[in-house]
């Protein structure tokens, strides 16, 4: 049940307890308390909305950064990546297999200001040997939506 | 040249034809298509896409040019997959070169096992309510169906006493669906078994349109050709169309004893030569990697059943819970009103178009059918047009 109602809410987060109760078929007093349930071991650790800023006008610039580091003896690769997810421009940060240590993303009003937190913050953090920067251009698809819109399915109207 | 006006014209129609009465869901249909802004619960397809990968494969196919006709029995890649999805979704054992033929959806597979099996005056059991097309198709191949009833007291299962009373000596066969299209019910084992005793005591081949197995909310669907003895009498209709979502794409399959396959295959090769060839490619796609797809369509749908369900009778409307496909049927004998004027009054007053049981044969009076192959938000703006019409 708990996963079903995150499963609903990954879906659509503005669904009230009542719709919820009635698409899971338990009550929604019910619903309120599996949610806060769910809110309090943060398996449900927020509710935003997905937005696309460049369909309202507003201009961002989003940047996917590749981070090698040294890892530190004791904390490994997490005492780094706390000093770097800090900056409130990071949005995600991941340690990855492969190529890189870290995935970082990022978005700011210019590409000068990506710039000046690359050169001036990660770039010359002690552990920090290397980053590589690839500025977004175009998005299709985030969040499993796509953002030209989802397609529509044409049916009649009544079939036997 | 003569010119002939229209009457005179319709004088050539053949008669069988012509006294075809038209589609009980017709009439009802051009008032929906006349209504704006109609919240419909009436659509018997999935409202879902194919899924993506079905799609993509048929481009593919289609920029490699599959683009020619295929086998009249159809694709026999596509009949090798399918006997083994068969064989290990309901343990069924088919042949794929003699006893198993690609139609165009099931549809085709109805007309042409009954235009193979059925000489003028021969009769075919047929149980309602039940999906539209079986008694017109009978007649369109010569035969007379004979309808026998089921009850929602009963769960709308076999009640084999009336089926022995409907049988002559020229009952030749007996059409059942289960999932069935519009109850939803289903069959469990001993019901199978005595319908195939039933079957074998009276000498009848048993058309069983199974369109909605894998649509099976309660327990897994039990194939009739799969029980002992059976496989020899029994005709499985089914298609790719509401497993799979692809309505469109008109795809379905028939299988049976070899010599039965092949009188049908004969029809289908003078009348269709083959079912469309990048269908069939694309059914390949479905058979080998859509699982999960249909499994999680199956979730939704379930989720969407409880719901109206369980609306349904709260608004004291008696709705058994349908086992299977995608319909929820309600009596609605305490409004007073006929199945027809309840939905056309619904249409009216709140902009609901559900369709009159009326559509699916004569035991459907008294009750309509919703389908809830639609999104939980048009489910739920229903069942609150429902609520107002009912003045609850
Ligand atoms: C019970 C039943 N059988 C057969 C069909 C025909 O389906 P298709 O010709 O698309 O395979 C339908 C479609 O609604 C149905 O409900």
């Amino acid at each position: 049940m708990k996963f079903k109602l995150m499963e609903l809410l990954r879906q659509n987060a503005r669904l009230t307890n009542e719709q919820l109760a009635a698409r899971l078929g338990i009550t929604a007093e019910e619903v309120a308390q599996l949610l806060s349930e769910l809110e309090a071991s943060r398996a449900i650790y927020g509710y935003k909305a997905l937005i696309n800023p460049d369909a309202a006008g507003e201009e961002i610039v989003e940047a996917i950064v590749e981070v090698h580091v040294s890892p530190t003896r004791g904390e490994g690769f997490d005492g780094i990546a706390r000093r770097i997810y800090r900056f409130p421009e990071v949005r995600s940060l991941y340690l990855m297999s492969g190529g890189s240590d870290f995935l970082l993303f990022m978005e700011a009003k210019s590409l000068k200001e990506i710039a000046k937190f690359i050169t001036e913050k990660l770039a010359t953090m002690d552990g920090v040997k290397e980053t590589q920067t690839h500025f977004l251009l175009k998005k299709y698809k985030q969040d499993g939506v796509p953002l030209d819109g989802e397609e529509s399915l044409e049916r009649l109207p009544v079939t036997p | 040249m003569t010119v002939q006006t229209t009457s005179q014209i319709a004088t050539k129609i053949a008669r069988r034809v012509a006294e075809l009465p038209p589609s009980g869901i017709r009439r009802f249909f051009e008032l929906v298509l006349a209504t704006e802004g109609v919240v419909s619960l009436g659509v018997g397809e999935p409202d879902f896409q194919t899924p993506w990968t079905i799609r993509e494969q048929a481009i593919y196919e289609l920029e490699k040019g599959k683009t020619t006709y295929t086998s009249n029995y159809g694709l026999r890649e596509l009949r090798v997959e399918l006997a083994s999805w068969l064989a290990r979704r309901y343990g069924l054992s088919y042949d794929p070169d003699t006893e198993i033929v690609i139609t165009v959806g099931g549809s085709e597979a109805i007309d042409i096992a009954l235009r193979a099996l059925l000489d003028p005056g021969d009769e075919v059991l047929v149980v309602e309510p039940c999906y539209v097309s079986y008694a017109p198709t009978v007649i369109l191949a010569g035969g007379t169906p004979r309808y026998v009833p089921t009850f929602q007291e009963e769960g709308f299962r076999l009640n084999f006493d009336r089926l022995r009373e409907a049988v002559t000596d020229r009952t030749k066969a007996l059409v059942v669906n289960y999932p069935n299209n519009p109850t939803g019910a289903t069959l469990r084992q001993p019901d199978l078994e005595k319908l195939i005793r039933f079957a074998t005591e009276y000498d009848l081949l048993v058309l069983s349109d199974e369109i909605y197995a894998e649509l099976t909310y309660e327990g897994h669907h039990v194939s009739l050709a799969a029980l002992p003895v059976a496989k020899e009498r029994t005709l499985l209709i089914s298609g790719f169309s509401k497993a799979f979502a692809m309505t469109g794409w008109r795809l379905g399959y028939l299988c049976g004893p070899a010599e039965l396959i092949a009188a049908m295959v004969k029809i289908h090769q003078y009348t269709i030569l083959c079912a469309p060839t990048i269908s069939q490619y694309a059914a390949l796609e479905a058979l080998r990697s859509c699982d999960e797809d249909v499994a999680a369509m199956r979730e939704e749908y379930r989720r969407r059943r409880d719901f109206i369900v369980k609306a349904f009778n709260e608004l004291g409307l008696p709705t058994l819970t349908p086992d299977g496909a995608f319909y929820a049927f309600a009596n609605i004998k305490a409004t007073g009103l006929t199945s027809e004027e309840f939905c056309t009054e619904l249409l009216r007053s709140q902009k609901v178009a559900i369709v009159p049981g009326t559509a699916f044969g004569p035991s459907g009076e008294g009750f309509v059918r919703a389908s809830y192959a639609a999104s939980f938000e048009r489910l739920e703006l229903a069942v609150e047009g429902l609520s107002r019409f009912l003045g609850k």
